[in-house]
């Protein structure tokens, strides 16, 4: 683990790479990446996360500067402009059910080829999908998701990069930090080591690789 | 009483003490204000939270605490928090008793379709799929009809949520089941005769020979 600035973090992160973002709504979002990935102008992301968010919100100012040319989410009922992109063609959007995505994503960061899940069978969800019965029961495989980096937000990080996360900020956070080649971290609180106790680190510091620096 | 209230008050008589219910974003969410007294019910929020309370008081939210639509909300006592992971392997994995969502269309054999509305309306299943397809029971809140048509319908035109029947719909005329896959009406809201819920129907209903008044005040 490694501490860094933040326009040194987003430096990294060239045009075209896959992300993967914590939030629900925005809450639990890497605010101050999202705003430099903006600063910085990168182009043709992919960002697989939860949603969308709203207008000039979390990941919606990803959508506003038009910096996205795939999104991998749950939900986009709430911006109408990932919606006007997508209708114009200028945005690629995969919906996937809630549950299988962060199921997709876990996969991903556990070293399996993906899962098998009842949600979406007799759907359009299950088009183009490979179908098996397991006791009697059908089930959709679906692939594991990883990516080239996860922007991970958390309450907590301790100078070695443990990280616990508050309330409904958890979301998608821990699960996007196990599956990604890269973990950039932007934490609201850091803290000296210890004052996160061994049982309540939810991500250990071994698998972060930045923690942007206080301003 | 409006058409909300009535099926928020109806479904709210299906809580039982002990119980984890989620429920929908609009119609559902009001069941939460018509808890009978006297029992305990613990509520999921998808974003990971179980306990979900009332909207704060002013000035006391917190930016990180909020239900499924973003929302500032509490946290009641005996709340617990949890990542996506867990939150949907409760839903999925049988640990969630009861689910309420709305409905665009539910069919006589009980198939729902809220999701989408192809070339008008493409918000993304969010957490529905998972939620209709997983939780023990969905009850789906629904108005009866939509610009004078019956949204209880022989077969969804929409795009289904899931292939499994739902266990019981109630609007704001009628609660209605799908004992082996047939629409069958239990309960006629209060003032509204069997007629009138067959004349605003499109699917075949179903009638026993006795149809109870919902009990709701």
């Amino acid at each position: 683990m490694q501490t860094i600035q933040i326009s040194e973090a987003v430096a990294k992160i060239p045009d075209g790479a896959s992300l993967m973002i914590g939030g629900f709504m925005a809450v639990g979002s890497p605010g101050r990446i999202i705003d430099e990935l903006v600063r910085q102008g990168k182009r043709g992301l992919t960002v697989i996360a939860n949603d969308t968010a709203m207008p000039g919100v979390g990941i919606g100012k990803l959508i506003h500067a038009r910096l996205v040319s795939k999104a991998i989410v749950s939900h986009i009922g709430l911006n109408p402009e990932t919606q006007q992109q997508m209708i114009a063609g200028e945005l690629q959007v995969e919906l996937v059910p809630q549950g299988t995505l962060i199921e997709r994503i876990r996969a991903g960061g556990y070293g399996l080829g993906g899962i098998l899940t009842a949600t979406g069978v007799g759907t359009l969800v299950e088009e183009g999908k490979q179908k098996v019965t397991v006791g009697g029961k059908d089930y959709l495989v679906e692939p594991a998701l990883h990516a080239d980096f996860a922007l991970v937000n958390a309450f907590l990080a301790d100078y070695l990069g443990n990280l616990a996360y508050a309330l409904t900020a958890r979301n998608f956070n821990p699960v996007i930090a196990m599956a990604a080649d890269t973990v950039i971290v932007d934490a609201d609180n850091i803290v000296p080591v210890g004052v996160i106790s061994p049982d309540h680190v939810m991500t250990p510091s071994s698998i972060v690789d930045y923690l942007i620096a206080q301003e | 009483m409006d058409a909300q209230t009535v099926i928020a008050k109806r479904i709210a008589l299906e809580l039982r003490d002990g119980m984890l219910v989620n429920l929908g974003i609009g119609i559902p969410t009001q069941v939460a204000n018509f808890v009978p007294p006297g029992i305990r019910v613990f509520f999921q929020s998808e974003n990971g939270l179980i306990g979900t309370g009332a909207v704060p008081d002013e000035g006391m939210h917190h930016r990180l605490l909020t239900d499924a639509g973003g929302r500032p909300v509490t946290a009641l006592p005996g709340a617990c928090t949890f990542d996506s992971a867990m939150s949907f392997g409760l839903i999925r994995g049988g640990h969630l008793d009861m689910t309420v969502l709305g409905g665009l269309q539910v069919d006589s054999s009980g198939k729902l379709a809220n999701w989408t509305i192809p070339g008008k309306m493409v918000p993304g299943m969010g957490g529905a799929m998972d939620l209709a397809s997983g939780a023990k029971r969905v009850v789906i809140a629904m108005q009866h009809t939509a610009k004078g048509k019956s949204k209880l319908v022989k077969q969804c035109t929409l795009p289904l949520t899931t292939a499994r029947p739902i266990d019981l719909l109630v609007t704001e005329l009628a609660v209605v089941a799908f004992p082996e896959g047939r629409a069958t009406l239990l309960e006629t809201a209060p003032g509204v005769s069997v007629e009138q819920v067959v004349a605003a129907t499109e699917a075949a209903l179903v009638i026993p020979d006795r149809v109870a008044v919902m009990n709701i005040q």
